[in-house]
């Protein structure tokens, strides 16, 4: 019995370096800077009259087809969200009690640390030139992941196609190679939603709050909120409102990347866990067949 | 040492058999008509819930419940208690049959299931930040040393009947096996502790959208701890079920042992789970009984009750046996659909409950295993023990 109690306690040291690995040897993941090439586009909600030019200019350049299903069917163009059909929407909040009425444009925020890049097992998306997440589809086996990790509701899902790919706006990037700029800003009427290389908008946007502070909300939307993003936010509305849910500062995969790689660093643990396993096991079986 | 294990034998078509084979043909038939018609005419999956019944319940909880093999393997050949010996191949095959169903519910559930190939083969697009890769990797490859384990006692069979290529196969291998399975059986430990941990750090993804009493970077050791919990119930589980069945006798000091340590895990759950909410200022959420609130202390009372069975109960009986490892198990398969589902908060305006094929198909996978599992265990030598009637007679 003295060589049975031996190895239970080396079993016992084995599982407890088993369990810890989680834990320990986390270290901070370093934050995600904005690219240099950065580009991406500035919205504000006091421009903007709701004409929609820049959805149906988004639908033409993408080749998507009308959503006719929206607010009861019909023969309109009418897409409530984003959805399989529509890269690109403009929303309306309005209450009336607190006599507010606003519009806000929705598309990908192309974030600076994207949790869809994160979370993609082959990089069909990926944050590749001026900082924009673009889609591939030969790398997508259509596993949604991304839809589940985008804490803006980003990425859409062809549910009605049989072979479905991921829908999500990718900043225009075959325009951009074209030399034109994204569709939606080309059509603004009102200079509502602007393109442009991100420290310009950025500056711009400091810009315009400084020049008329008492007509927004004093923030920039998307400067700092889930590790920054580089569609920016104007508002005369608080953004909550809007429906932006999250202002935490930190980015979505910062936590999980930080605990895999503690994990995982260099296959490491994996390795060594397996080495210790192999070997407890092999000798206890020897001990077994004697 | 496996000189008892022998086929269970007796007739296949019994009418609980058929029943299983006609679940298992109306889930078949709702799989050819998902691929005809997409995922959109048959499952209630959405933008808001991308993730539905089928991972939530057939791979999060399914391969947990499928743990029973890693669970016993370490006491087994870690801890070195080869008295337990005669319960690891039903928990291997249990274990097998989960996993590959699981697989199959993701072929079913992806979206371009012809592109799956390149998961495992396009090595130079792995993004190694992704859990899901790792989850993916980590369960294909464990399908496969599931069935090499299994294998022996295939080989076992064929060994001195059936055809004769197969027999000088089955000779020729089993030496080379036997030799190497102790290093396959290894990577059996190391894999699940790797994607059943992962499979919680997918979770951390969705953070921001979980509700806070679930959210918590210690996730992957939860994982890990419930599947851990589960194992040793589901083969409690199935041993007793096995014993029932198939009018054997039941290894009930030895049960009696594993559900205690199932018991320890649960508390060992419940104690972490609760530290840390402390830690970071989240317990006061427990006191909000709203509907996330009321789930949270089921699956809490769930996790205890079976260390109340077993303080309570005078002697140890299969009876409350059976349903201390039923508490854990429902436990266990709350905290992972919850995690996956119920905790996951999209957005207002968003609802998912499966629709009725996606609960066919999942039904027909489950029906699919259990009938394999009889199948299998009344040809192939998989059950250790002695039936009743030998001992009796």
């Amino acid at each position: 019995m003295h060589t049975d109690r031996r190895s239970l306690f080396k079993g016992l040291a084995a599982a407890a370096t088993l369990t810890l690995i989680p834990t320990t040897d986390a270290e901070a993941r370093a934050k995600r800077t904005v690219p240099d090439d950065a580009v991406g586009l500035l919205y504000d909600t006091t421009r903007c009259i709701g004409c929609k030019a820049c959805v149906v200019a988004c639908k033409e350049a993408n080749e998507k087809p009308a959503d006719v299903d929206g607010y009861g069917g019909g023969l309109y163009d009418a897409p409530e969200g984003l959805n399989e059909y529509t890269k690109n929407v403009i929303q309306l909040y309005r209450d009336d009690g607190a006599n507010e009425v606003s519009y806000v444009k929705k598309q990908c925020m192309h974030c600076v640390d994207p949790a869809c890049v994160g979370a993609c097992m082959l990089g069909a998306l990926q944050k590749g030139k001026f900082g924009i997440v673009s889609y591939d589809p030969s790398l997508c086996v259509g596993c949604r992941y991304c839809e589940a990790a985008c804490p803006f509701n980003v990425p859409k899902f062809e549910w009605s196609k049989k072979a479905p790919k991921i829908v999500k706006c990718e900043l225009c990037r075959t325009r951009l190679a074209e030399g034109k700029q994204p569709a939606c800003s080309e059509v603004c009427p009102r200079g509502a939603v602007i393109y442009g290389r991100y420290d310009s908008l950025l500056a711009d946007a400091r810009a315009r709050l400084a020049a008329e502070p008492g007509k927004y909300v004093p923030h920039i939307y998307g400067e700092r909120e889930l590790g920054g993003t580089q569609v920016l936010y104007l508002s005369h509305v608080p953004f909550e409102k809007l429906g932006f849910r999250f202002n935490d500062e930190q980015s979505v995969p910062h936590t999980q990347q930080t605990v895999q790689h503690g994990v995982y660093k260099g296959f490491i643990a994996p390795i060594a866990l397996y080495g210790i396993l192999g070997a407890v096991a092999f000798r206890n079986r020897r001990k077994q067949d004697e | 040492m496996n000189s008892d294990v022998r086929p269970v034998g007796g007739k296949l078509l019994t009418p609980g058999f058929m029943v299983l084979l006609a679940l298992s043909a109306v889930g078949g038939l709702l799989i050819l008509w998902r691929f005809f018609a997409g995922l959109g005419a048959t499952t209630a999956l959405s933008d808001g819930y991308p993730l539905g019944l089928w991972i939530a319940l057939d791979v999060v909880t399914g391969t947990a419940l499928a743990c029973g093999g890693y669970a016993l393997a370490l006491v087994v050949y870690i801890f070195n208690r080869g008295k337990y010996h005669p319960l690891i191949r039903p928990a291997i095959l249990t274990s097998a049959l989960g996993y590959t169903m699981a697989g199959l519910s993701v072929a079913i559930d992806l979206g371009r299931p012809w592109l799956m190939w390149k998961i495992p083969l396009y090595f130079w697009s792995w993004n190694l930040n992704s859990a899901l890769l790792e989850v993916a990797l980590c369960i294909m490859t464990y399908v496969v040393v599931l069935w090499i384990e299994l294998a022996p006692a295939f080989l076992a069979r064929f060994k001195d009947s059936g055809p004769p290529l197969l027999q000088r196969f089955a000779r020729r291998t089993i030496p080379i096996l036997d030799r190497a399975l102790i290093w396959i059986i290894a990577l059996g430990m190391l894999l699940p502790t790797m994607h059943q941990s992962s499979l919680g750090t997918m979770m951390l993804l969705a953070g921001p959208r979980l509700h806070p009493l679930w959210n918590t970077p210690l996730l992957p050791l939860l994982f890990l701890l419930t599947c851990l919990a589960m194992g040793y119930a589901i083969v409690v589980f199935e041993s007793v079920f096995s014993s029932a069945a198939f009018r054997r006798e039941p290894e009930t000091p030895m049960l009696a042992i594993l559900q205690k340590v199932a018991v320890a895990v649960g508390i060992a759950f419940v104690s972490l789970r609760f530290v840390d909410l402390a830690v970071r200022g989240r317990l006061g959420l427990t006191t909000q009984l709203d509907f996330h609130g009321v789930i949270f202390w089921i699956e809490t009372v769930l996790w205890l009750l079976p260390a109340v069975i077993l303080l309570t109960s005078r002697r140890v009986n299969l009876g409350n046996l059976f349903l201390g490892a039923m508490c854990t198990a429902l436990a266990g398969g709350l905290y992972r659909l919850d995690t996956f589902l119920v905790a996951f908060q999209p957005g207002t305006g968003w609802h998912y409950f499966p629709s009725i094929q996606e609960m066919f198909i999942s039904i027909g996978l489950i029906a699919m295993e259990l009938a394999l599992y009889v199948a299998i265990v009344r040809k192939f030598p998989i059950l250790g023990g002695r039936s009743l009637k030998e001992t009796t007679a």
